[in-house]
């Protein structure tokens, strides 16, 4: 009870003395890297490894006060509820703008603890460099927190109750969802703190490319897990099925993710060929400035969401501050340095390198058109002060002539060799693969007919996706080489096994989405007990509507029996649910997923008495656009597994054996 | 604490739950149809990044019974979409009518990827044609180097 | 120093300017359609028998007036309540239009708060409301003697909204 009563002054004070400590790593081993002094270099890891310590003391004495319903600390009050189920409220901890900070420097914390664990074969000025960065980095968080946004802020006099958390939020999907997007966003930082610390020492080399994908690979997982749980949320919770909005805060959490994509890609022609350096270190730092120009979008007020939390300019001024320095910071020195960097091997267009460039040429693009779309309302109204919006038109209409041929070419990138490759044969390794779209895609149109163009090419990229990412994984098994095909496919290195699992995911996630987009069926209705409505062959009967109690919501039931040609198929039980802290109606849709399709049906209220409104939908494919996205998400993890990549990676005298002639004392121009 | 209760009460406004309830009479389904249409492309004013059929704010209810009755009345879209913009202005329009600044949205995605196309290919037109085995200009170091040596070479 | 890598600066600079006014600017704040336009036709009843209804005409009768759209259910009326018996202090008269709410409940929240208003009409199913573009309550606007609406104020008028912007438009207003 002691130990309840002091959690808040004792994680405040955690929280002080993170600063300082974070402070002094942020100095300390930066000049001792520039005047090689060893001993301040040292200090990065215990600094780094104490900074978690008390960062999570602070994040448990908060947790604390959640638990026991502290009403007298601010955010407790606000956000938090007695009646509330224990998971809420864990997770109501981080479901304000406050807490959500306080996770936010703790994965941050933790993260600068891996690198200054895991890193040990890093070179000691470099990996200073790298962690002081990092903590620069805590630094401007931990001001912002303890100085517009303290989580420990009491409420005098205490409150005698919570207002409670928005019963949308009280779902176990969007618990996890916040972790899992800073665990992404938050990931980024390292990609960002190994390119300073490379653009202060002048050099990016192979080894340096090894150094930095594991934390870019961990980073993009998470980031992807965290996007795919969101959407999800959407998809169950809001209630009409929907499962992507391009709402500024969706896209807020987007456009690192295309950023990120496109810097794996980078890396791997700076790992292998040692070229197109200075272009990774800016992937580099703007993967890492979307994850706080992110930050800034949903927290400033600058621009208007249903997500958004809520907003105070002072936060929003200190934001821009911060992001300012450290984004304007970072790509001035990048402006100054990035011409140290020596470009490296040369090559063809059509050539591995090729590949990766065109992949990040439309992948930057397609992220600064989401940043372009995001902002543009805001540039409107600074510059001519008229109010206009930028919705999913704009965005799909853009996205699709972007993706589909980055989709296309992702078919053949695989099979093309380093340096210089024959596009026609690496097509004719593929004739298979193209004849496989064609008949599937004639078969699609004939079996089932009416699919609109852009539906075909949607399925025809899906197809041609997922059989290429196939096709090129037998070929480089070499499944008709006869005898040690096992053998062949153990050996396959697992960054390989990634790359296909990546794509094919990719691929089935294409496919559900121009599924759903196709032959999406929706039925609105009101019905009553004992009535049926037949929707894309399925029979959805309401059999009963009867009241259910939670644990802090009243909620109506409404039971449906779906049957296809008189079989019973499932039954599904939505649900309209009221709260009453804070008093708030939500719905719960039930969802019977299926391999082809989800079924789907909302309950609304009584429409008249013994009649209800409902919402019915087929969704196609539905499900196969989650289950893409995680296999993209798996191929990430078994990349991360590959020997190669370990965190602890090599070290850079080993690294240079690398046959690529990259300096040469000979003029060149 | 004020403004906080303000913000509250603006998220429980825009709780973005499908409604589909009280008082929401559907119409024959060839009308209905027509009025979903309509109600996919109006911005629930409220909640702002929401069309009026997403939302569950109470304005957007009213606003989905008015088109309805619109369009039972027989207006079609225009007519509908204007009845409201004479009350609430183009910005319930979730996408505006086509003008020049549109136009410099749509087309900056195609002229960033033109224009990075063409740095490209200017940049790889030197390098294509070369052999593979080309030397990699010189560091800032070595080109330091280089000049010193130069330098001394024509003193010399 | 080639140009080239001082563009990705540059490109952040000017977004960075955007977001530092964006910051300043109300996203959520948009104009009125009918603002320099005539007030919408409309005749409310009254509140109960203790007020008169209000209906277009009384808002043309030479005078400037301000009308308030409120509603007892709403936590940001309350709020604004004191500022709009600051208004009637200072001589304007004010009237409401009492939105989806009961008239039990309307008068009993004035009764408890003060009562600012000269005529009070009731809009129970929230058509009035969206004649005038409202998106939600409260919202107050100005009209002048002649039934033409000059001013809107979104949501609650906080004391700052008071004495910084409304009390000085009227003030320019009736100079």
């Amino acid at each position: 009870m002691m130990i309840a009563t002091f959690a808040p002054e004792i994680g405040h004070f955690a929280l002080v003395l993170t600063l300082a400590l974070a402070l002094l790593q942020a100095t300390l081993p930066l000049y001792g890297a520039a005047r090689n002094n060893t001993a301040l270099m040292a200090l990065a890891r215990p600094l780094a490894v104490t900074q978690v310590l008390f960062v999570a003391i602070s994040f448990a004495a908060l947790t604390i006060a959640y638990i026991v319903s502290d009403f007298s600390l601010t955010v407790v009050a606000s956000n938090s509820h007695t009646a509330k189920p224990m998971l809420y409220k864990i997770s109501g901890v981080w479901g304000n703008h406050e807490g959500s900070l306080l996770l936010w420097i703790l994965i941050l914390a933790v993260f600068g603890a891996a690198v200054a664990l895991f890193g040990r074969m890093l070179p000691m000025p470099f990996r200073a460099r790298a962690l002081a960065v990092q903590a620069m980095i805590t630094v401007g968080f931990l001001l912002f927190t303890l100085l517009t946004s303290n989580p420990f802020d009491r409420l005098d006099p205490a409150a005698v109750e919570g207002i409670g958390l928005n019963p949308l939020l009280q779902d176990p999907g969007l618990a996890f969802h916040p972790p899992f997007l800073y665990l992404g966003y938050v990931g980024f930082s390292i990609a960002f703190s190994f390119a300073i610390a490379a653009l202060i020492e002048g050099k990016v080399d192979p080894a340096w490319a090894r150094w930095v994908r594991p934390w870019t690979l961990m980073a993009w997982v998470f980031l992807t897990i965290g996007i795919a749980l969101g959407s999800w949320w959407a998809y169950y919770e809001l209630g009409w099925g929907g499962w992507w909005f391009w709402d500024p805060v969706e896209n807020a959490s987007f456009m690192p993710w295309l950023a990120g994509t496109a810097l794996l890609h980078s890396a791997i022609v700076v790992e292998k060929r040692d070229s197109l350096k200075s272009w990774t270190i800016l992937l580099a730092i703007i993967t890492f400035s979307f994850s706080l120009l992110g930050t800034f979008l949903v927290r400033s007020g600058v621009l208007t969401s249903v997500h958004a939390f809520a907003t105070d300019p002072a936060r929003g001024v200190f934001i821009l501050a911060f992001l300012i320095v450290v984004v304007g910071g970072s790509l001035a020195l990048y402006a100054f340095r990035a011409n140290s960097l020596t470009p490296g091997g040369l090559f063809e267009p059509i050539s591995r390198e090729g590949a990766l460039i065109l992949n990040n040429l439309l992948l930057s693009t397609a992220a600064v058109t989401v940043l372009i779309g995001t902002l543009y309302p805001l540039f409107l109204d600074v510059v001519t002060g008229e109010k206009g919006t930028v919705g999913p038109p704009y965005f799909n209409g853009v996205f699709i002539p972007l993706m589909a041929p980055l989709i296309a070419a992702m078919g053949i990138g695989p099979l093309l060799t380093w340096k210089r490759a024959d596009l026609k044969a690496a097509f004719q390794r593929l004739i298979a693969v193209a004849i496989i779209t064609v008949v599937v895609l004639l078969v699609l149109m004939i079996w089932i007919g009416g699919v609109s163009p852009l539906a075909a090419l949607g399925f025809a990229l899906g197809v041609w996706l997922v059989a290429a990412s196939i096709g090129e994984w037998m070929i480089r098994v070499g499944v008709r080489d006869g005898a040690g095909l096992w053998g062949r496919i153990r050996r396959l290195p697992r960054a390989h096994w990634g790359m296909t699992l990546a794509h094919l995911g990719l691929g089935v996630f294409v496919l559900g989405v121009a599924g759903v987009g196709a032959w999406e069926d929706e039925r609105l209705a009101v019905m009553k007990v004992g009535e049926s409505q037949t929707i894309s062959g399925y029979t959805f009967t309401l059999t009963d509507v009867k009241p259910v109690p939670g644990p802090n919501y009243t909620a109506l039931q409404g039971v449906f029996t779906v049957t296809d040609n008189a079989k019973q198929i499932a039954i599904l039980r939505p649900e309209s649910r009221t709260y009453v802290n804070p008093p708030m109606a939500t719905t719960e849709a039930a969802i019977y997923p299926m391999a082809l399709r989800d079924l789907y049906a909302v309950i609304g209220e009584s429409a008249a008495p013994g009649a209800w409104s409902v919402r019915l939908y087929i969704k196609p494919l539905q499900g196969w656009l989650w289950i893409g996205v995680l296999i993209m998400a798996l191929g990430g993890v078994v990349s991360l597994t590959d020997r190669r990549y370990r965190i602890g990676a090599p070290q850079r005298r080993s690294m240079i054996k690398d046959p690529t002639p990259s300096a040469q004392p000979v003029a060149s121009e | 604490m004020i403004g906080r209760v303000v913000v509250v009460l603006t998220v429980l406004w825009c709780s973005p739950v499908m409604a589909v309830g009280v008082d929401e009479q559907t119409l024959p389904p060839t009308q209905e149809a027509v009025a979903r249409s309509i109600m996919k492309e109006l911005r629930c004013l409220v909640c702002q990044n929401q069309s009026i059929e997403d939302s569950d704010a109470d304005l957007a209810r009213d606003l989905r019974s008015i088109v309805r009755e619109r369009v039972a009345a027989g207006d079609d879209e225009a007519g509908v979409k204007s009845y409201l913009t004479e009350r609430y202005g183009d910005w319930i329009l979730l996408q505006p009518p086509f003008n020049a600044r549109m136009a410099v949205l749509w087309l900056a995605p195609f002229l960033i990827i033109g224009l990075a196309a063409f740095l490209l290919w200017r940049r790889a037109r030197f390098k294509t044609g070369m052999p593979d085995m080309a030397p990699a200009p010189l560091t800032a170091d070595e080109q330091a180097a280089l000049d010193r040596l130069l330098d001394k070479d024509q003193r010399g | 120093m080639p140009v080239r890598f001082f563009i990705p600066l540059l490109a952040f600079l000017s977004i960075a300017i955007a977001l530092g006014v964006g910051l300043f600017l109300k996203p959520a704040e948009v104009p009125s359609a009918l603002v320099g336009k005539a007030a919408p036709e409309f005749q409310l009843p009254a509140l109960d028998n203790q007020v008169k209804g209000l209906s277009r005409d009384d808002l043309a009768k030479g005078q400037v007036t301000i009308v308030n759209f409120f509603a007892s259910w709403c936590a940001p009326c309350r709020v604004e309540h004191p500022q709009l018996i600051a208004l009637r202090d200072a001589g304007y008269a004010v009237h409401a239009v009492v939105h989806k709410d009961t008239p039990k409940n309307a008068r009993q929240f004035l009764d408890k708060l003060g009562n600012p208003f000269q005529l009070i009409g009731t809009d129970n199913d929230g058509r009035v409301s969206i004649d005038w573009g409202v998106y939600g309550v409260p919202e107050t606007f100005i009209i002048d003697g002649n039934g033409n609406i000059i001013y809107r104020h979104v949501g609650a008028i906080m004391p700052d909204d008071l004495t910084e912007k409304i009390l000085p438009f009227l003030a320019k207003v009736q100079s």
